[in-house]
Parts: structure tokens; C-alpha cells; sequence
């Protein structure tokens, strides 16, 4: 039986938002501004591939129509992507980027914290084991915000900046949905009604630390990640990220 | 299932016992992991079980790090190496829950990992301790305590790159997770 349920979409939810936001770091690739650093974007953008599959095989399970991991990764058009629209945006410098990466990882570490309770055995297990390495990577992100919000003049400016350009997409980070609430009732996940204010409680504490100014609540606005609405932005990063599999379909080696 | 199982009997199926068992666990010890390869599978603790089923020997492992790319590898050669010591068909499964941790580690393997360099994970995985980050680790090199980080993230996921500030030497670090 076909499962393209709620369920199902909470879990492409996290896959997705996994694999998206790790398509953005290989773009650092032979880029960063040290080896170091490009070691680090790697390895984190590599644990969350291998997240983003283990939501895949469970989705793909559940959807049941020959689909697996790879289809829903490169076979899949815009619209049918559930990501955060934050993790499309494109890197700019590197305070944007460590700016995306400390506010997803902060996203990440408290929902995960929450599902590790789950009912639903798998979402746990996938959770209980993507919660370790999201720990380092929050580690990690919390302390170049600090250390370049507490940095130079100019290295402060650009966090400034990173937050103005990418604060109004963490709307979708601390809003409350009624499918999760459902799920939540219905006993498969449990409830997630403490995330924004803990999402909230990291931010406020990371740049209390890195003298960065905390924005006013972000408002809700025309495109939802839910609902597939995406920014322009992601249409982009999907023709490149999936270009090998639409030209050659099963291509391997 | 085995190949043959759904009309034809399975012809390689037999019946095991301990021996076989032991002789498996034996087997694993000498299959080496491919980005550290002086500690074997039994060593890193990811061999969760062994046993015998519908005529077959099955093992279940667990990856370490969601992404890492030996997984699969590593799969093919405990597949590999037990059928070259005579077993047919062996079945290798995965297993998520529990999660990998370097507790598992054997002791070992500890002390192959500081044979060849790199420095074994240092305390326990409790999450207040990979939190906060605070290790004190030891330079494989020398033995001083004076270390300091240099990056999180090493050559691969699983470790971090550190520098001894007495003998100068850089070395990596087996998180602890
Ligand atoms: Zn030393």
C-alpha cells in the first residue's frame, strides 16, 4: 500500500532539509578560506548525507512504489521538495554560511533531541544517531559566531549582514504546524511544541556571547517549504545536483 | 532471503553450531577497517551479532557515522572474508539503534589506534562531555597532556586534528561519540 502520508512528508521534511543544506557546503569544495575549515564543511555536509538517506530508505519504504533513497534525491522536480527554504540559499561569504549552518544546526540538535524519544522505532533509532554528530556540528557553528561576532569590526559586520539576509526564512523554524501536531497526536512523533522556544533560547545565548543582536520575530510570507514553494534559489542548486542522474538515469560506477 | 530459497531448496544451507560461531568471530578479528586499517571491526565494536539463521550465517553491524563512506565497504569485506573461510552466503545486516559509540571501542583497539598515531577517544559519550568539548587528550607521540586542537574535523569524520605542543608533532583524534 502507497503511504504518501504525513508522515511521509515529515520525513522528507528532515531528509531533504539534510541533503539540500549538504549540496550547499560541496560547493565549498577547494574553496574554503582553509583547508581546515574545508575539511570541516565536508565532513559535516557528508554526516548529513548519509542522515538524509536513512530518511530517504524510510520514506521511500513507507511510499512503496519502487521508489528508494537515490530516486527521491535526484528524481524528484522543485515542487515535491520539502526543505527549509533557509538551507537553499546560496553561501555568500562565510559568515552567511556559518550564520545558515549555526541555525539549522540549532534547528537540527533540538528536534532531533525530541524524536530520539519517538515512538516509531526507526524515527528514533535515525534520530538517537544523527543527534551525535549534529552535536559537533553545533559545537562547531556556535563558536565561529561567536568568534566572528566577537571579532573584528569588519568580521562583526558581516555576521550582521549574514543575520539580515538570512533571519526572515527561520520563520519556518519556529512556526507550529498542524501536520506535526496531528503527528504528535497521533501518537508517531512526539510533540514539538518546545522547539521554537528552544530554538529561540540557543540563538539568544550564541549571540548574547558574539555581541550580535537578536532580530525581531521573523513573519510568515508567501512561500513555504511545506507546501514546495521555494525560493528561486533551489530550482538552480536541483539542476546541477541531479543533472547526472536526469542525463544518464542509473548511472553508477 | 538467500538466492534459491523460494521454490528450490536451498541447497548451501546447513545447520551451524559454537564452532562455526567462533570460527566467524575469528574471522572478523582479521577484517581490518580501510581508513585505520590496524584495527579490525572487532576492535571498533561494530559487529553487533553473530549468529545462525535458516541455514546461514548472519551478522549485524552498525555504521559508525551516518555518512561514512566505509560502511559499505566494509560490509563487502566481512562478506568477503567469511566466505573465503568457507561459509556460504553469509548475510550481513544493519543495524541504527543502538547508535555506534566509541565506548565500544575494545581495549585493544585502543591500543592499536595509539600504536599507529592516533590518539584514542578520551572519556565517556555522555552528552554533557560532547557538548562542551573539554578533553584533555593525550599526544599519541610522546604521552604529554599539552595539546591543543587545531581543527574538529580530521581527515575523516571520525577524528579531529590536534597538535602536541611538546614534541610539535600534529596527530589526530578519535572523537568520542
Ligand atoms: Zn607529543
Amino acid at each position: 500500500m502507497t503511504k504518501y502520508d504525513e508522515l511521509t512528508e515529515f520525513l522528507l521534511r528532515l531528509g531533504d532539509s539534510s541533503l539540500i543544506h549538504a549540496q550547499r557546503l560541496c560547493e565549498w569544495t577547494g574553496r574554503a578560506p582553509a583547508l581546515e575549515e574545508e575539511m570541516g564543511m565536508m565532513n559535516v555536509g557528508l554526516d548529513l548525507v548519509g542522515q538524509a538517506r536513512n530518511w530517504y530508505e524510510y520514506a521511500a519504504e513507507r511510499i512503496n512504489d519502487g521508489t528508494d533513497a537515490d530516486a527521491l534525491a535526484f528524481r524528484r522536480d522543485e515542487r515535491a521538495f520539502r526543505n527549509l527554504l533557509l538551507v537553499e540559499q546560496p553561501n555568500g561569504d562565510f559568515a552567511v554560511t556559518m550564520t545558515k549552518q549555526f541555525f539549522f544546526d540549532a534547528w537540527q540538535f533540538h528536534l532531533l533531541t525530541l524524536l530520539k524519544d519517538a515512538k516509531d522505532e526507526r524515527i528514533a533509532a535515525i534520530a538517537a544517531k544523527s543527534l551525535k554528530e549534529v552535536t559537533y556540528h553545533l559545537r562547531r557553528s556556535s563558536q565561529w559566531v561567536e568568534r566572528l561576532g566577537d571579532g573584528t569590526e569588519e568580521s562583526h559586520q558581516r555576521m550582521e549582514k549574514a543575520i539580515d539576509v538570512l533571519w526572515r526564512f527561520t520563520f519556518e523554524l519556529v512556526e507550529k504546524s498542524d501536520t506535526e501536531l496531528a503527528l504528535s497526536e497521533s501518537g508517531s512523533i512526539p510533540a514539538l511544541t518546545e522547539l521554537p522556544e528552544q530554538w529561540r533560547a540557543t540563538v539568544n545565548e550564541v549571540f548574547a556571547k558574539a555581541t550580535l543582536t537578536v532580530p525581531d520575530a521573523p513573519s510568515t510570507f508567501y512561500l513555504s517549504a511545506r507546501t514546495g514553494m521555494h525560493s528561486e534559489h533551489l530550482g538552480i542548486l536541483l539542476a546541477e545536483m541531479q543533472f547526472l542522474q536526469r542525463a544518464y538515469p542509473d548511472a553508477s560506477w | 532471503m538467500q538466492a534459491g530459497e523460494l521454490i528450490t531448496t536451498d541447497q548451501q544451507g546447513r545447520s551451524g553450531n559454537e564452532a562455526d560461531i567462533q570460527l566467524a568471530y575469528d574471522v572478523l578479528e582479521e577484517v581490518m577497517d580501510p581508513e585505520v586499517p590496524v584495527v579490525s571491526v572487532m576492535d571498533l565494536g561494530i559487529v553487533r551479532d553473530v549468529s545462525w539463521a535458516n541455514g546461514h550465517l548472519n551478522v549485524v553491524v552498525t555504521p559508525t557515522y551516518s555518512g561514512c563512506p566505509a560502511t559499505e565497504y566494509i560490509e563487502t569485506s566481512i562478506r568477503d572474508a567469511l566466505h573465503e573461510a568457507g561459509f556460504s552466503h553469509p548475510k550481513v545486516l544493519q543495524r541504527l539503534d543502538p547508535a555506534w559509540t566509541t565506548d565500544w571501542i575494545t581495549e585493544q583497539g585502543r591500543n592499536r589506534l595509539k600504536a599507529y598515531g592516533i590518539a584514542p577517544p578520551v572519556g565517556s559519550s555522555n552528552k554533557r562531555s560532547l557538548l562542551s568539548g573539554v578533553t584533555q587528550v593525550e599526544c599519541p607521540n610522546c604521552g604529554s597532556d599539552d595539546t591543543e586542537q587545531l581543527s574538529e574535523f580530521g581527515s575523516t569524520a571520525c577524528k579531529s586534528l590536534y597538535r602536541c605542543k611538546s614534541c610539535l608533532e600534529p596527530f589526530d583524534y578519535f572523537k568520542c561519540i
